[in-house]
C-alpha cells in the first residue's frame, strides 16, 4: 500500500487545502493521473499521482488545510495487486522483512561473493514503496523535498541523504519561480516580483536579435489548415516552440540551470510557455521533452495549458523545471521583445509579431513575412558568439517547418 | 615543560604484566591469586617472575576450584583488600559465575550499600589458537548484561598498561578480558605510561564514510579491514569500545551521525549480543541519521570448531568486514 502525500509545490509552501477530489475509492489510476485539487497561497494546483494501482482509501476531507507530506490516500499498487497481498488497511509495509532468514527472496546482488558474504541485512524491495533512508526522510520533510522527484543512489537505489541534498541544491530558487493560475493575482505578483528581481540581481544579461523570414512557415501553416477543423489547425506559436526545443537540445549552454557559481545543463528540453493571465499576472509552465513532441500534439497540449493556465488550474509537475522559456507577445503587436531570464534557467526566447515587411530575395525586393526573434541570455554562462549560432539555428529550423 | 618520554616497544603480555606489578608497587593491599600464576608464571606467562618478586602472600596459586577463590577475593574487597582474581580464561569463569553475578554483582544493592565489592578479575577471551569448542568462547558480552559491575576490553598496550590502576580504584567490581590473540602483539608505549580512564570509547582511526564499531581483538581485523576499504576510496571511521559496561553512546553516535552508515564487529555469536545491544541503542539514538540498514560480522552460530581452516571460517575476519562494509555503501 502506498500513502499518496499532500506534494511540496515549491519550497516556501507548508500545508495546502484539498478542494476537490477527482477520484473515488476503487478507481483505478496510473502514475500521471490527476487525482485532485490543492488550493496553495499560489491558487489551484491540480495533483499528479507517482503510482499506478487502484484508489483504497481517501484519507483526507475535502477543504481540509493539512501539511505538506500528509498522507491524502492510500494506493494499492499494481505490484501489490499481482503479489497477492493483504488488503487489510494495517498490512504492514515491511512483513517481507520480518520474515525468517531463510524465506526472504534473494537480493539481486550477483556481485557480492558468497563465501564471504556476512548475513546483513539486505532488505528485499518492498512493493510500491520507494527506499528512503530515514536520514534521507528527515531532511526530505525539513525542506519540502517530494521524494518522489529524488533519484536513489543507495543500496539498491535507496534513496540517501546524499540524494536529497542534491536535490536540494539543484533547485534551490523553485519558491521563486513563476507562479501559475489566475486565482491569487497578488500572490502571482509577489512571486513575479522575487524571481525577477533576483534574475535582474543576478544574471548579467546580454541580449541578441535576429529577423526571420517565416514566410514559408506561413505558407506551410495555411496549407496543412485548410484540410482541419478550426480546433485543430496549428499556430505559429508551435512551429515558434518547436524550433527553439530543438536548437536548445543542441546548444546546450542554454538549456539548464544555473545555481550554486555552476552551470549544469539539462538532460531534457522542458519548454517553459510563457502565459499571460487575464487580468494581469504571467506564468510559465513547461512542456516536457518538447524537442521529442509531434507538432499536433505539442499544439494540443500548448491550448490544454493555456486553457488550464487561464482557469488557474495547472499541475503540480508543471510548476517548475523547465529548462528555457519561451515567450510570445506577438499577437498583441510589438515587434521584439527583450526578457528577463527565469532564474535558475539562463536563456529566454522572444518572438515579435509576424509583420510583413519589404525584404531583399535574389537581389530583387519583394514582401515577405518576418518575425524578431531575441535572446536573452546568461553571460556566465555562454557569449554572445554561441548565442547567435544558437538564434540562426532556431531561423534555419523555421525555413522547413515541414520538417519541424 | 618535560621532555616527551622514550618510547618502548613491548607485547600486551609484559604491558600487563607491568601493570600488574606497577598496582603491587603502589598499593600494599593488592594482591593477585589464581590458578598457576605463581609458580607457572600464568597460563600465558602475563605472571611470569611475579612470585620472586612479590613472595607467596601477594601472588597467591590457587587450587582449581574458580567459584571458591573468586568468592574469597570478593571477601577479600569487602574486607577492604583490593584483590585481583585471574580466572585464566572466560570459559572457566563460567563456574564462578554465581560468584560474579549473585555476589559481586549484588552486595552493594543487597547490604544496603554497607559494602562494596572492589574486585578485579582478569581473565582471557576468545577464538583463534585451535583450542575448540570448549575453550574459545567470547562471552563478554553476556557480562556486559550484568549492573552491578563494568567490563573491560583492552585492545592496546596502552590500555592493557593503563586500564588495571583505574580499575583497582572503582569501588565495584570490574572484569577485564584480554584477547588471547594479543598476548603476543607487540605496540609501542611511553616508558612512563600510567592509568587511562575505563569510561570511554576511542576513534582509533577517523573517516568519513562509515562507522565500523568493534573492541578487543577484533580491533586489529577491523582497521585492516579499514585500510583495505582505503584502497578503494572508502574512508571508514574505526571505534574501539574498550569498555563495554558501560557503553560509551556519545562516542558511537557522534560517529554514526557523522557517516550515517555502522557495521558492527564482534566476536561473540549474533544472537542477543554485544553487538545486537550496540545496534538498537544506534536504532534509538541516531535512527533518523541512518542511511542504511545497520551491519553486523559475529560469530558464526556454532561451537567454535577445532580444525584451523572452520576456525578462521567461524570467527571475524577482514574480509567478512569488508565485505560487510561495502554492503552497507551499496557497493557490494
Amino acid at each position: 500500500m502506498v500513502e499518496f502525500r499532500m506534494p511540496s509545490l515549491g519550497a516556501d509552501m507548508e500545508a495546502g487545502t484539498l478542494v476537490e477530489w477527482l477520484v473515488k475509492p476503487g478507481d483505478q489510476v496510473k502514475r500521471g493521473d490527476v487525482v485532485a485539487v490543492v488550493e496553495t497561497q499560489k491558487g489551484a494546483i491540480e495533483i499528479e499521482v507517482f503510482e499506478t494501482g487502484r484508489i483504497e482509501q481517501i484519507l483526507v476531507d475535502l477543504n481540509s488545510k493539512v501539511p505538506v507530506g500528509t498522507p491524502l490516500a492510500r494506493i494499492r499498487t499494481e505490484l501489490e495487486r499481482k503479489a497477492g497481498v493483504a488488503l487489510a488497511p494495517a498490512a504492514p509495509p515491511a512483513s517481507v522483512a520480518e520474515a525468517p532468514p531463510g524465506v526472504l527472496p534473494a537480493a539481486p546482488r550477483p556481485s557480492r561473493p558468497a563465501s564471504m558474504a556476512p548475513p546483513i541485512a539486505t532488505l528485499p524491495s518492498v512493493a510500491g514503496r520507494a527506499r528512503v533512508s530515514p536520514a534521507a526522510r528527515r531532511l526530505a520533510e525539513t525542506h519540502g523535498v517530494d521524494l518522489a522527484t529524488v533519484t536513489g543512489s543507495g543500496p539498491s537505489g535507496a534513496i540517501v541523504r546524499a540524494d536529497v541534498e542534491r536535490r536540494l541544491t539543484a533547485a534551490p530558487a523553485s519558491a521563486e519561480k513563476k507562479r501559475p493560475t489566475g486565482l491569487n493575482l497578488d500572490a502571482m505578483r509577489t512571486a513575479i516580483a522575487a524571481a525577477m528581481a533576483r534574475s535582474k540581481r543576478e544574471i548579467p544579461h546580454y541580449y541578441l536579435e535576429h529577423q526571420v523570414d517565416v514566410t514559408s512557415c506561413e505558407q506551410w501553416l495555411t496549407r496543412t489548415n485548410a484540410l482541419r477543423p478550426p480546433g485543430g489547425r496549428l499556430l505559429m506559436a508551435a512551429l515558434a516552440a518547436k524550433s527553439v526545443a530543438v536548437a536548445a537540445r543542441r546548444f546546450t549552454l542554454f538549456n539548464g540551470f544555473y545555481h550554486d557559481d555552476k552551470y549544469e545543463p539539462a538532460s531534457a528540453v522542458h519548454l517553459g510557455i510563457a502565459i499571460a493571465i487575464r487580468g494581469g499576472g504571467l506564468a510559465a509552465p513547461a512542456l516536457h521533452d518538447v524537442d521529442q513532441m509531434p507538432l499536433d500534439e505539442l499544439m494540443t497540449r500548448m491550448r490544454d495549458l493555456v486553457q488550464r493556465m487561464r482557469a488557474g488550474r495547472i499541475r503540480s509537475s508543471e510548476m517548475s523545471n523547465s529548462t528555457i522559456t519561451v515567450s510570445s507577445l506577438g499577437e498583441r503587436g510589438v515587434d521584439a521583445l527583450h526578457g528577463v531570464i527565469y532564474p535558475p534557467q539562463v536563456a529566454l526566447i522572444g518572438f515579435g509579431k509576424v509583420v510583413a515587411r519589404p525584404w531583399v530575395i535574389d537581389g530583387a525586393i519583394g514582401p515577405r513575412s518576418i518575425v524578431t526573434i531575441t535572446l536573452a541570455a546568461d553571460h556566465r554562462v555562454s557569449d554572445g558568439h554561441a548565442g547567435a549560432l544558437f538564434l540562426a539555428e532556431i531561423g534555419k529550423l523555421l525555413q522547413e517547418p515541414e520538417k519541424l | 615543560m618535560t621532555a616527551p618520554a622514550a618510547m618502548i616497544e613491548l607485547t600486551y603480555r609484559d604491558a600487563i604484566r607491568e601493570a600488574i606489578r606497577d598496582v603491587l608497587r603502589r598499593d600494599k593491599n593488592v594482591f593477585l591469586m589464581g590458578e598457576d600464576v605463581g609458580r607457572y608464571g600464568g597460563c600465558y606467562a602475563v605472571t611470569k617472575g611475579l612470585l620472586a618478586e612479590f613472595g607467596p602472600e601477594r601472588i597467591r596459586d590457587t587450587p582449581l576450584s574458580e567459584s571458591g577463590f573468586t568468592g574469597a577475593g570478593i571477601g577479600a574487597a569487602m574486607a577492604g583488600m583490593r584483590p585481583i582474581v585471574e580466572l585464566m580464561t572466560v570459559n572457566f569463569s563460567l563456574l564462578a559465575l554465581d560468584q560474579i553475578l549473585n555476589t559481586a554483582a549484588t552486595v552493594r544493592h543487597m547490604s544496603g550499600n554497607q559494602f562494596g565489592v572492589p574486585l578485579v578479575i582478569r581473565m582471557a577471551t576468545g577464538a583463534g589458537r585451535q583450542l575448540a569448542a570448549q575453550h574459545s568462547h567470547s562471552l563478554e558480552g553476556w557480562y556486559a548484561h550484568i549492573p552491578g559491575i563494568k567490563v573491560l576490553a583492552p585492545a592496546t598496550v596502552e590500555d592493557a598498561r593503563g586500564m588495571l590502576w583505574t580499575a583497582l580504584q572503582d569501588p565495584d567490581p570490574v572484569l577485564i578480558f584480554e584477547n588471547v590473540m594479543l598476548y603476543n602483539m607487540t605496540g609501542r608505549l611511553a616508558a612512563d605510561a600510567g592509568a587511562v580512564d575505563i569510561d570511554k570509547a576511542v576513534v582509533r582511526r577517523t573517516g568519513r564514510d562509515i562507522s565500523l564499531i568493534t573492541y578487543g581483538g577484533s580491533l586489529w581485523k577491523t582497521l585492516e579491514a579499514a585500510a583495505a576499504l582505503a584502497a578503494e576510496d572508502v574512508d571508514a571511521e574505526v571505534i574501539d569500545l574498550r569498555s563495554l559496561r558501560p557503553i560509551d553512546d556519545a562516542t558511537i553516535m557522534t560517529s554514526v551521525r557523522k557517516t550515517r552508515r555502522a557495521v558492527i564487529v564482534d566476536e561473540g555469536w549474533r544472537s542477543g549480543s554485544l553487538s545486537a545491544e550496540i545496534c538498537t541503542r544506534i536504532i534509538e539514538q541516531a535512527f533518523w541519521e541512518l542511511d542504511v540498514p545497520i551491519g553486523r560480522v559475529c560469530s558464526e552460530e556454532v561451537p567454535i570448531p577445532y580444525p584451523r581452516h572452520l576456525e578462521i571460517a567461524a570467527i571475524p575476519q577482514v574480509p567478512k568486514i569488508v565485505a560487510a562494509a561495502k554492503i552497507a555503501l551499496g557497493r557490494a
